[in-house]
């Protein structure tokens, strides 16, 4: 019985709660492209580095807030931050919206040449975060760092197995799932959630019917920008910020965004813990967790891991090709929001 | 201005960058300029057979300029004998077992009758085999890879000449574009788009990982060369005779005493331009080459047929076009192109690095070569591929010099003038999406615009 508590306990440790916390950041991205998808109707290549540029922002306003001694409790800064960068970042893709996008909606152009100018906007944002911040690694985590500590838990538990759960990991699921709550709530509740959804399924229909297109747009980017910079702020707490490593983060969000239907909200959520659960699962070395549940004659000599964990983005790529395959609509039969 | 016109007037204008770069700042950076930017151009060729002619959104081009550039270590690295010994037999039988596990899965999936038991025994066969293989394919990259890691550590090439590389690349880039193409192709183009993203990072984290392939991020070093070396031009008669009497004049003006010392400087500098230029010749006549072909296809019917495919795909199925068929063969060879110019990238730089291959770098940039030069025009790719690459290139340098400029202003040593100083490197991200939104937005057309007969 100790043993398969042990065993639970480990497999807690290693790839329930990562995949969770990776699954609910995941989720938020995913949310932010589906949208755009929904509503613009092209895939957003500029999303990673979007996410950046809020994380960028956070960054900051982090560091300012500290150079004045504000600080949040236990929490970390950056949640603080994360208003005002939002607010920014929100700016931010209002501005491209008005100086790149706009002119193609205008002018009918097809989806692939949005595509090509997010490239472009993909490229200025770069820019711009590795200008300001530099492409280092940085980490601006500050306040506790554990709500579960594994030597506390070890000892109140008697277990062999310590079960640690970041503060960070904490917040991301929390935030993850009240960003989420209150995006449904929008979309189903409100008057301009309607509209949202309603454009999205018909254009020309909700032009007549007396929705302003550039109203929904301008909301679209808004929560675009929200989602993108709480996704980023949360993946650099829970990890560290890298420009690079947002960037490429863009394949497992699209992954994620396509699995679960491209313009489905649930399923990008969906998608989001599909990808987060099997690139951790495969990659995860099961070794000790076989040691701990099978008969000593059958324990595994290797490391019993599926996939090297160089190869985890192999791992959203294989399943975004699978379900293109099977099921090319996604999950949740897509573009509908 | 008409077409061809304008065609002179953009690569006029480019000469005399280069030329402005050659006498300004020296020939040796030129030449190193000029040689990329032929690189750049198949590699911008490549991609417009793809894009231009056909529409097809390809986000993978650093997946096949990788394939290309792994195929110049596997044609000219000599073979390393230990490895083999060690882990070649093991790594044959995984080879083979892999064939087999695949003509199973193919078995399974065309013979055996539809339904439930077809799926189980597939799952079977892919899980009997991949435990099976794994255990070959292991020991052999274990026994492999233990091989003098410090130097070798794989299992090198077959020592041919590296040229042989260019075409060995083409072919194993357009190889796989065909396994992608089966996979991909028939998406809608956002999310083909995606698909040859994912692609290409998978192949770069195989080239990056698989020591026992490409020896990974230990890089492989040394490779041989189609043109001579420095050193062996230095130290051969003809070559020092040949700058003697180039130099003739500057020499007999030298007093004595000098005269050798500065005849070795001239040979020293001499040999490493004389380099250069032969690979220039090399390049320009692998770019002319694929330009001839890229024209002669373009202005075929098989160019009205794909262009014909990329503005209506239903009007072309409907005049009998097999559109999937087609656009995989037009992936095919754009992939190919661009395989051959990642073999001679990695020719020209002498080592096979993996980690030097970012999707910005290999992927986008190439896209904003494409769209600038002007999208369905191949010599508009070749000048995009010229424009792009020489921006890039200098756009590091001037953003140092404007910046330093700015950052005197402040005085040395302030906060802010390092911080203007460490941005330097990184305005080219920003200048190359400057370009690209403001050609798409004011002339989506490119420089060089495609070329549309008008029929009365």
């Amino acid at each position: 019985m100790t043993d398969f508590i042990n065993a639970f306990v480990l497999l807690s440790n290693f790839v329930i709660i990562p995949a969770l916390s990776l699954g609910s950041q995941l989720a938020l991205g995913a949310l932010g492209v589906t949208l755009v998808f929904g509503v613009l109707r092209f895939a957003n290549f500029a999303h990673g580095d979007l996410m950046a540029f809020g994380t960028m922002i956070a960054i900051f306003i982090t560091w300012w807030f500290q150079s004045l001694g504000i600080g949040f409790g236990p929490l970390p800064t950056a949640l603080l931050a994360l208003p005002f960068a939002i607010a920014v970042t929100a700016l931010l893709t209002i501005g491209t919206d008005r100086l790149v996008y706009r002119y193609y909606r205008r002018v009918g152009s097809a989806p692939v040449i949005f595509v090509v100018a997010s490239v472009g906007v993909m490229f200025m944002l770069n820019g711009i975060v590795r200008i300001f911040i530099g492409p280092d690694d940085r980490r601006f985590a500050d306040g506790e760092r554990f709500i579960v500590h594994a030597r506390t838990f070890r000892e109140t538990t008697g277990l062999a197995e310590g079960l640690t759960f970041k503060l960070t990991q904490g917040i991301t699921i929390i935030v993850a799932v009240v960003v989420t709550i209150a995006l449904f709530w929008f979309l189903q509740r409100t008057r301009m959630g309607k509209a949202m959804r309603a454009y999205s399924d018909n254009e020309k229909l909700s032009r007549f019917s007396g929705i302003d297109p550039d109203r929904v747009v301008l909301v679209t980017w808004i929560i675009a920008a929200s989602l993108a910079t709480i996704a980023g702020v949360l993946y650099g707490l829970d990890r560290s910020f890298k420009p690079f490593t947002y960037f490429q983060l863009l394949l497992p969000i699209f992954a994620a965004a396509i699995v679960g239907g491209i313009g489905q909200p649930v399923g990008a959520i969906i998608g989001g813990y599909i990808v987060a659960f099997t690139e951790i699962g495969v990659t995860y070395a099961y070794r000790k967790f076989f040691i701990y549940l099978l008969p000593e004659s059958f324990e595994p000599s290797g490391l019993a891991q599926l996939v090297a964990t160089e190869y985890k983005f192999a791992v959203s790529f294989v399943i975004l090709v699978l379900v293109l395959l099977v099921r090319p609509t996604g999950l949740m039969r897509g573009k509908v929001i | 201005m008409n077409q061809s016109a304008r065609a002179v007037t953009a690569f006029a204008v480019m000469a005399a960058l280069l030329a402005a770069v050659g006498f300004g700042q020296s020939w040796s950076v030129a030449l190193v300029i000029m040689n990329l930017c032929l690189i750049s151009s198949v590699m911008a060729m490549g991609l417009n057979i793809q894009w231009g002619y056909a529409g097809l959104f390809n986000a993978g081009v650093m997946g096949f300029a990788a394939l290309g550039g792994a195929s110049a270590v596997l044609v000219s690295h000599p073979p390393v004998t230990q490895a083999w010994a060690a882990g070649g037999l093991d790594l044959l039988i995984g080879v083979a077992l892999f064939v087999v596990i695949v003509a199973a899965g193919f078995f399974v999936r065309n013979r055996l009758p539809a339904g439930q038991f077809q799926r189980v025994f597939m799952i079977v066969v892919v899980l009997v085999g991949y435990w099976v293989g794994r255990g070959f394919f292991a020991s052999a990259v274990d026994a492999i890879e233990s091989v003098d890691p410090v130097r070798t550590g794989f299992l090198g090439g077959l020592g041919l000449p590296i040229i042989f590389s260019w075409l060995v690349g083409g072919l194993f880039a357009g190889g796989v574009a065909w396994l992608i193409g089966r996979i991909a192709l028939g998406l809608r183009a956002d999310y083909f788009a995606i698909a040859t993203l994912g692609i290409s990072e998978i192949v770069v984290a195989l080239l990056r990982n698989e020591d026992w392939l490409t020896r990974g991020v230990k890089n492989v070093t040394g490779l041989s060369r189609p043109v001579p070396f420095e050193i062996n031009l230095q130290n051969s008669d003809w070559f020092v005779r040949m700058i003697e009497r180039f130099n003739a004049r500057t020499l007999a003006v030298a007093p004595d005493v000098d005269r050798q010392q500065m005849l070795t400087q001239l040979v020293i500098e001499g040999s490493g331009i004389f380099v250069k230029l032969c690979y220039l010749g090399l390049f320009l006549a692998v770019t002319l080459l694929i330009l001839g072909l890229c024209v002669r296809a373009l202005n075929s019917p098989w160019g009205r047929m794909m262009r014909a495919i990329r503005d209506s795909e239903d009007a072309a199925a409907a005049m009998g076009k097999d559109i999937v068929y087609r656009q995989r063969q037009v992936f095919i060879l754009g992939s190919a192109i661009i395989g051959v110019a990642g073999a001679m990238l990695t020719t020209l730089d002498g080592q096979f690095t993996p980690s030097s291959y970012v999707p910005l770098r290999f992927t986008f940039l190439i896209w904003v070569m494409v769209i600038v030069g002007g999208s369905g025009n191949n010599l508009g790719s070749v000048l995009g591929g010229f424009v792009i690459w020489f921006v890039w290139v200098q756009a590091e340098p001037a953003s140092q010099f404007v910046l330093s400029n700015i950052a005197s202003w402040f005085g040395e040593g302030s906060g802010f003038a390092q911080w203007l100083l460490d941005a330097a490197p990184h305005m080219r991200l920003l200048l190359m999406g400057l370009i690209l939104l403001l050609v798409l937005r004011f002339s989506p057309r490119g420089i060089l615009p495609e070329y549309v007969r008008e029929t009365r």
